[in-house]
């Protein structure tokens, strides 16, 4: 397979547009995950559908579409915030439920709190209305290093 | 440490699902299934769809699928060990993603609950395809047990 997402990010840190990118990802659509970008940097969007349930009697999101989430927004920080030739490959993610997540839109920002040459730690946290009451928050590793081929 | 018969493990497994397909559109959405239930212990299973890659360079599947399999499978677990209707919530959870998964093959998760105390269960996990001495990812996380409030996943076990 030919490396589509290599273009498509190169596209992404040359226009500072990562939307393409993130359409690009099979299960970013699945879950209705997409990013904008505003004047504080990258957000990204978890847009409410009935299948992100968890707990239909609550009602609550479940927790692996807030994971989902807040992986995939680290990962977006790091792609479009430094040179990783390829994606990096993730190492190791913390996810931590701070509010039940109701079933509207979740929103998230990730920041780079190190990066290093060979591993980038990144946090990222998850909102709904009120970013001052945060539903869940990460700390994730990343490996940098492109694999040898 | 009940123990059950492969009729009586069957039927449990038959309620877990109806609960999981009627009450988690999630689990339902990545089509996920239950293998295996004994006290404390699910193992669960995610046949690959396209659906799910994060990476469709290499068709991996993306980590959040890993993460949402393994929140399932160790709430399931924590339900397993409780086994009464209350509702629990998921504190936090650590994967460690040891090795990519290898497309297109199903992931399995093996998930524990090792030690409940009155308000708080304690959860481990391993991520495979066949052999969970070959783990994809391991796990660790805590919820919280709510004694008040009503649960899908809770209300379809009870004690046998």
């Amino acid at each position: 397979m030919t490396s589509d997402l290599a273009a498509l990010l190169a596209e992404a840190r040359a226009s500072g547009d990562p939307a393409a990118l993130a359409a690009a990802v099979p299960y970013a659509r699945f879950i209705g995950f997409s990013v904008e970008r505003d004047q504080a940097g990258l957000v990204g969007r978890l847009r409410y559908a009935p299948h992100l349930v968890g707990n239909s009697l609550l009602p609550a999101l479940h927790g692996g579409t807030l994971g989902s989430l807040l992986e995939s927004i680290a990962m977006f920080e790091l792609l479009l915030q430094s040179n990783a030739p390829a994606a990096p490959r993730i190492i190791s993610i913390t996810v931590e439920y701070l509010r039940s997540a109701r079933p509207v839109d979740t929103l998230a920002r990730a920041e780079i709190t190190r990066h290093g040459r060979r591993v980038a730690t990144v946090r990222a946290v998850a909102w709904q209305e009120d970013p001052g009451k945060p539903v869940a928050a990460a700390n994730a590793h990343f490996l940098l290093a492109a694999p040898e081929e | 440490m009940w123990n059950l018969s492969p009729e009586e493990e069957r039927a449990l497994i038959e309620r877990i699902h109806a609960g999981m397909i009627g009450g988690v559109p999630f689990n339902t959405a990545l089509g996920m299934r239950v293998e295996g239930v004994a006290e404390g212990t699910a193992t669960v299973l995610l046949p690959y769809r396209t659906e799910l890659v994060g990476n469709p360079d290499t068709g991996g599947l993306h980590g959040g699928v890993i993460t949402s399999l393994i929140d399932a499978g160790c709430g399931l677990a924590v339900v397993l060990k409780l086994m009464r209707a209350t509702r629990i919530a998921t504190l936090d959870l650590r994967i460690d993603y040891l090795r990519p998964a290898t497309p297109p093959r199903d992931v399995r998760a093996r998930c524990e609950c090792h030690k409940v105390t009155r308000q708080i269960a304690f959860v481990r996990a391993v991520a495979y395809h066949d052999d969970p001495g070959d783990a994809i990812a391991s796990a660790a996380g805590t919820f919280m047990i709510f004694d008040e409030g009503r649960s899908p996943m809770g209300e379809t076990v009870s004690k046998p």
